[in-house]
């Protein structure tokens, strides 16, 4: 079975000449299956850098980066469009949701993308959402649920296309302490029943415990504890 | 796509005042070419139900009708001309008409013509004329007697007419013996003889086109010498552009239609620009999840075209209500043609503006989303 997310000795660089800023540098991360990794660091050492190669959203100036076992360091942009959109589940910080689709709407969007839309898909989008505790919420615009609510459908739409690799952005940062440890406890359980990798970043060293590795970033290195 | 439409239903206030503006803009548009279309047919409508490919003019009379003369001579040789079928005389002569039980004179195009042009039956006995329906605004009825020009020449209305104006005269139709007694009552100093007619409405038998045609009948009338019966012939589109101010109110207004039509490209433009500007967050986690630049801009088209065409429903609805109410003195004409071409145009312009948008969603980064890109 191929690794969902490898990067092998992956640095880039912002810039050029006496302006070049290193974002990354020679990092090399292995992923594996059922397997999620929180990444911790301060603000500016790389974290965003480091997921944004990894999701198939930037390319590396130099390394190899493997999804699914697939090389995208050179891949173009519509590849890596099709990549995000089959093979990565995002879940981001802000902006998470569209704010004019219903929580359910928000879960199939990844299949309008697609330009498909079956009965299959929307009764997975129903199991998510029950799953997620959303039952009730599954026709409400995201200005009606809260902030754990949305977080967790944004969760749902990352699950939603049976990704290999799903990659958090801070996905706690907006919420306090006790509904940010529910939602890891959530994201644990999704990953680990769906056979999913998973990156998490986060700043808040309280929420790694529920990850089965964590990984420092100071300066654009990484840090294995 | 679907997801531009979803925006639609579900935020139509993000899009009210583009669809105003707009609206407004489309009501303008199809206004002015409601004008311009009214000013046309009004003007035209004698000579376009004329069943003819070319007018045959006097060729010192620089095309108008009222100089033209055209002598026996020279019908006979248009006549004998190859290719063409058929010939009939007409005349023109422009007067006030005075109707009974109206104090005042209504402008009347009294018209003398041989062929029955469309829709306008065989030229009635002397002294009765059909009347275009644009004279009941004058209060004209059939069987009223009306006094024509300052020698109140009489003609009995026998019936109406309809779109055979005459630069925005009703048209009395007489036979050609009855227009020569208002020309030559009204005008002692343009009077016309018994066998003179002002221009020749002339049918092709298919042969030729009707601009070949018109070359063919100038030459043969040029061996009757310049102002003695040589021709200057126009085919008919040509013959209704040569009606005095026909073509410049034409192309003025069609320079501010064109006008107001970059201006729907620029509100377009300008309106989809700065929406795509707020959306930038948005569009960058769409792209993020997998979306890619066309989906997004496929979704600004449509959505630039289903503004312009709610603008161009309201628009449309003011208009036709509008020219409804207008009185009949304002040459507003609501054409169906009109209205589809209009509608087009709107809608490849609302397309023209939202192109402006291409760039930007095409550069939105994918990596903003989640506060990187380069």
């Amino acid at each position: 079975m191929t690794t969902p997310l490898e990067l092998r000795d992956v640095t880039k660089v912002y810039g050029h000449g006496d302006t070049a800023v290193t974002a990354l540098a020679h990092a090399t991360l292995s992923v594996a299956h059922e397997e999620m990794v929180a990444l911790v660091g301060p603000s500016g050492s790389g974290k965003t850098t480091l997921l944004s190669i990894a999701g198939g959203l930037l390319h590396a100036t130099s390394g190899e980066v493997r999804v699914g076992g697939r090389d995208i360091s050179r891949a173009s942009a519509k590849q890596l469009t099709d990549l995000r959109r089959d093979t990565v589940g995002f879940v981001f910080q802000s902006v998470n949701l569209v704010p004019f689709l219903t929580a359910r709407e928000n879960l199939l969007l990844v299949d309008e993308l697609r330009g498909r839309r079956s009965k299959a898909s929307r009764a997975r989008a129903d199991q998510l959402l029950t799953e997620l505790g959303l039952g009730h919420r599954m026709g409400n615009l995201p200005g009606q649920l809260s902030g754990g609510e949305r977080q967790r459908v944004a969760i749902g739409r990352a699950l939603m296309n049976e990704p290999r690799l799903v990659l958090f952005d801070e996905p706690t940062s907006a919420l306090d302490t006790h509904l940010g440890e529910q939602v890891m406890k959530l994201i644990r359980a999704e990953v680990k029943g769906r056979g999913t990798a998973a990156v998490i970043i986060t700043h808040d060293e309280r929420m790694t415990h529920d990850a089965d590795r964590t990984v420092h970033i100071v300066d654009g290195t990484l840090n294995a504890t | 796509m679907r997801l531009a439409l979803r925006e639609l239903r579900r935020r139509p206030g993000r899009f009210t005042m583009a669809t105003f503006t707009l609206a407004v803009l489309a009501a303008l548009l199809l206004f002015l070419a409601g004008l311009l279309d009214g000013l046309y047919l009004g003007s035209t409508g004698a000579l376009r139900a004329q069943q003819a490919d070319v007018f045959v003019y006097g060729d010192a009379s620089r095309t108008s009708f009222l100089r033209s003369r055209i002598t026996p001579i020279t019908r006979d040789t248009v006549s004998g001309v190859d290719g063409v079928a058929e010939v009939g005389g007409v005349g023109l002569a422009l007067v006030g008409a005075r109707v009974p039980g109206s104090p005042d004179l209504a402008n009347a195009a009294v018209v003398g013509y041989e062929r029955a042009p469309r829709g306008v039956p065989e030229p009635p006995a002397p002294g009765q004329a059909w009347a275009d329906d644009r004279l009941k605004a004058d209060g004209v009825a059939v069987g009223d007697v009306l006094a024509l020009g300052s020698a109140g020449v009489a003609v009995e209305v026998i019936g109406f007419v309809r779109d055979t104006n005459y630069l925005l005269q009703g048209a009395l139709w007489v036979e050609l013996g009855t227009w020569r007694a208002v020309q030559n009552a009204n005008r002692p100093d343009a009077r016309v003889a018994d066998d003179i007619v002002q221009v020749l409405v002339v049918r092709g038998d298919g042969s030729a086109s009707q601009a070949e045609l018109a070359a063919r009948i100038d030459a043969a009338t040029a061996s009757l010498g310049a102002g003695r019966g040589a021709t200057s012939s126009l085919t008919k589109a040509d013959a209704e552009l040569s009606l005095p101010g026909t073509r410049e109110q034409s192309a003025t207004f069609n320079q501010i239609l064109g006008v107001t039509f970059a201006v729907v490209v620029l509100i377009v433009a300008l309106y989809f620009a700065l929406l795509t500007l707020e959306r930038v967050p948005l569009y960058g986690m769409l792209k993020a999840v997998g979306a890619s630049s066309r989906q997004l801009f496929a979704g600004v088209v449509a959505q630039a075209v289903v503004v312009a065409t709610a603008a161009f429903v309201i628009g449309a609805l003011v208009v036709v209500a509008g020219a409804a109410a207008a009185p009949p003195e304002l040459p507003l004409t609501v054409e169906q043609g009109r209205v589809v071409s209009t509608y087009l145009v709107l809608v490849v312009c609302a397309v023209l503006g939202s192109l402006a948008s291409l760039r930007r969603v095409v550069r939105i980064d994918p990596a903003q989303a989640i506060g990187g890109g380069s």
